[in-house]
């Protein structure tokens, strides 16, 4: 971690937070992770947590994962107890929508019009799932998975003997997929592409997840666009650009989302596709700041912006942001390794830094197996690590990547030396030379 | 701590390792046995978190690092030192005689925040 480094911006938003209180907007799981820190850390300001959602902040990967699984019990990741909040003396306003923010009077216009004042302000408000634009697709009969309501309608449809089509095969689409397979229904994917998860792994690790699905009878349908729904009674008949029609009593669309960044655009901050913010999640404005899925922030371990939608950069961006609002100590830069998961039947995957599609890629362990790791590697250093059910053997890999090791091919692909051994052998070496 | 009368075996010293926890079984709850130099040190193996198996994870000095979503805990009390986690794990007082490591069931307990 680097240390830390005293911003005069930042010193005078904490001080604003001492005096004026901050304030929140969305209470998913950035904005639960915000509040939970600034009181760990000791901050005693008011702090008010504006959501739009009726629930306190939960997790959401369980939405496309155990809660689509079963119908008589739910499986929900509270960020905390719901009793913590008023415990901990924030102020928490569920189902509250927040209409603009007003930086001249530093406050919040709420959609019923009442205004909150703010010292510091911090922007989670997410993403939102990206709609199809096809003639026939309605809110009624496409479902989409991004809260806990839409999980609980979804899954009560997920019948044995009924037909599903998923549209996009990236993780959420897989993953309900998988769910819907698992529960008996007869599952088919449409995929713009040519393999599922195209944009975020590299083409072995995407032919590993198609034969996966289709061993348990999911079928695909790739390079497929659509052309309409027609509406049959209770079923959809899916029209593609080829012409097949596919029936379903259930549709799913996973084609993406788009961040919330709206309100701070109206406000007159810089956006580009996310909020822009810099390593300690500030804005253009020294009193606001961004973070998880809405914030497009600069890493300094890419030395460029980029936004990710996962859950390790909601909670850690999170805290880190709203340690520094509290810490006399000075700031310390989001400066993380992106980590991401996917569950989909007995495979999980893992994921340390972003995949490229030019980088080199080594095999480790047999992908005809449960197990197995792909790594890429730009002039021998590793930049990315994917693991399926290999979590201890792919954790050594962040640090791998974070120190810049130059790393052997051959060794790499030999599950006979334990990756905590190279891990070991590079902090020696390290050591040695430092 | 009564003598080896309520003690109970879970596995021999060479089943752990520093890298390598051992998962154990106390009446159908699975435990994690760890080593941290020359001391042992026994968990419940389920992370207070989800699904995670304890075992699976990743240990870094005094803490495991949970497979499933990096959240960590202390080893030897047991609290939770990263989110997600925020409920401690219970933990069980440890002897080791001839080579065995053997825990106390009625010790089993949660540490208090
Ligand atoms: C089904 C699903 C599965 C996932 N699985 C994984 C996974 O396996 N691994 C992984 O790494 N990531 C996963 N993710 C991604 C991860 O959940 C997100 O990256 C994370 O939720 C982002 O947190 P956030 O707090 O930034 O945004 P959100 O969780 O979207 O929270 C933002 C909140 O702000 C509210 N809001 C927006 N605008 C306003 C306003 N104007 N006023 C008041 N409230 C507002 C929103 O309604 C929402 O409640 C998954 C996501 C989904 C949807
Ligand atoms: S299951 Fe252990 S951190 Fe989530």
């Amino acid at each position: 971690m680097s240390q830390p480094v005293s911003t005069l911006p930042l010193c005078e938003a904490r001080v604003a937070a001492l005096v004026a209180g901050v304030v929140v907007i969305g209470a998913g799981q950035a904005g639960g992770r915000a509040v939970e820190t600034l009181r760990a850390q000791g901050f005693s300001g008011a702090i008010t947590l504006i959501g739009d959602e009726p629930d306190p902040p939960y997790e959401r990967p369980s939405l496309s994962k155990e809660m689509l699984h079963v119908t008589d019990q739910e499986t929900i990741a509270w960020v905390q107890k719901p009793e913590f909040y008023a415990a901990n003396k924030i102020d928490f306003r569920p189902g509250t929508r927040v209409a603009a923010i007003n930086r001249g009077q530093h406050s919040v216009t709420l959609e019923g019009g009442d205004e909150i004042k703010y010292g510091a302000l911090i922007i989670a408000t997410g993403a939102r799932v990206r709609h199809l634009n096809l003639p026939g697709a309605s809110l009624q009969n496409s479902h989409y998975i991004r809260t806990l309501a839409d999980s609980r309608a979804l899954r009560q449809r997920l019948v044995a003997g009924s037909r599903v089509v998923v549209i996009g095969a990236g993780f959420i689409g897989l993953e309900a997929a998988a769910a819907a397979v698992t529960r008996g229904c007869a599952v088919s994917v449409i995929e713009i592409g040519s393999q599922p998860l195209g944009r975020v792994v590299p083409a072995q690790v995407g032919a590993y997840y198609e034969a996966l699905h289709a061993s348990h009878g999911v079928k695909f349908y790739f390079n497929t666009s659509l052309a309409r729904f027609h509406q049959r009674d209770e079923t959809v008949i899916v029209e593609t650009g080829t012409g097949d029609m596919i029936p379903a009593e259930t549709v799913i669309v996973g084609i993406g989302v788009i961040p919330n960044a709206e309100l701070a655009g109206n406000a007159g901050l810089p956006v580009e596709r996310g909020i822009i913010v810099d390593e300690y999640g500030c804005t253009a404005d020294k009193f606001i700041f961004a973070v998880g899925d809405v914030a497009y922030h600069f890493n300094p371990l890419f030395d460029r912006h980029i936004l990710l939608e996962s859950w390790q950069n909601a909670q850690n961006q999170a805290i880190t942001i709203a340690k520094n609002l509290t810490s006399l100590a000075g700031a310390v830069p989001y400066a993380e390794l992106p980590w991401f998961w996917s569950d989909q039947y007995d495979v999980n995957l893992q994921m340390f830094g972003l995949a490229e599609p030019e980088a080199d890629c080594i095999i480790r362990g047999n992908p005809k197996t449960k197990s197995w790791i792909l790594f890429q590697l730009k002039s021998n250093r590793m930049i990315c690590a994917i693991g399926m059910n290999a979590a201890r053997d792919l954790r050594p890999a962040r640090d791998l990547i974070t120190m810049g090791a130059v790393l052997k091919s051959e060794e790499l692909a030999d599950i006979s030396v334990p990756m905590a051994e190279i891990l070991r052998r590079e902090k020696r070496e390290r050591a040695l030379v430092g | 701590m009564s003598e080896a009368a309520n003690f109970i075996k879970l596995c021999a010293v060479g089943d752990v390792s520093q890298d390598l926890p051992f998962r154990a079984q106390l009446e159908g709850t699975d435990l994690a046995v760890f080593q941290i130099d020359d001391a042992y040190y026994v968990t419940q193996d389920l992370c207070t978190h989800g699904p995670g198996s304890l075992c699976e994870g990743y240990v870094d000095g005094d803490e495991i690092e949970c497979p499933f979503h990096q959240g960590k805990f202390n080893i030897i009390t047991g609290k939770p030192t990263a989110a997600p986690c925020t409920e401690a794990l219970k933990i069980w007082n440890v002897m080791v005689k001839d080579n065995k490591i053997m825990i106390d069931p009625a010790s089993g307990h949660v540490a208090t925040p």
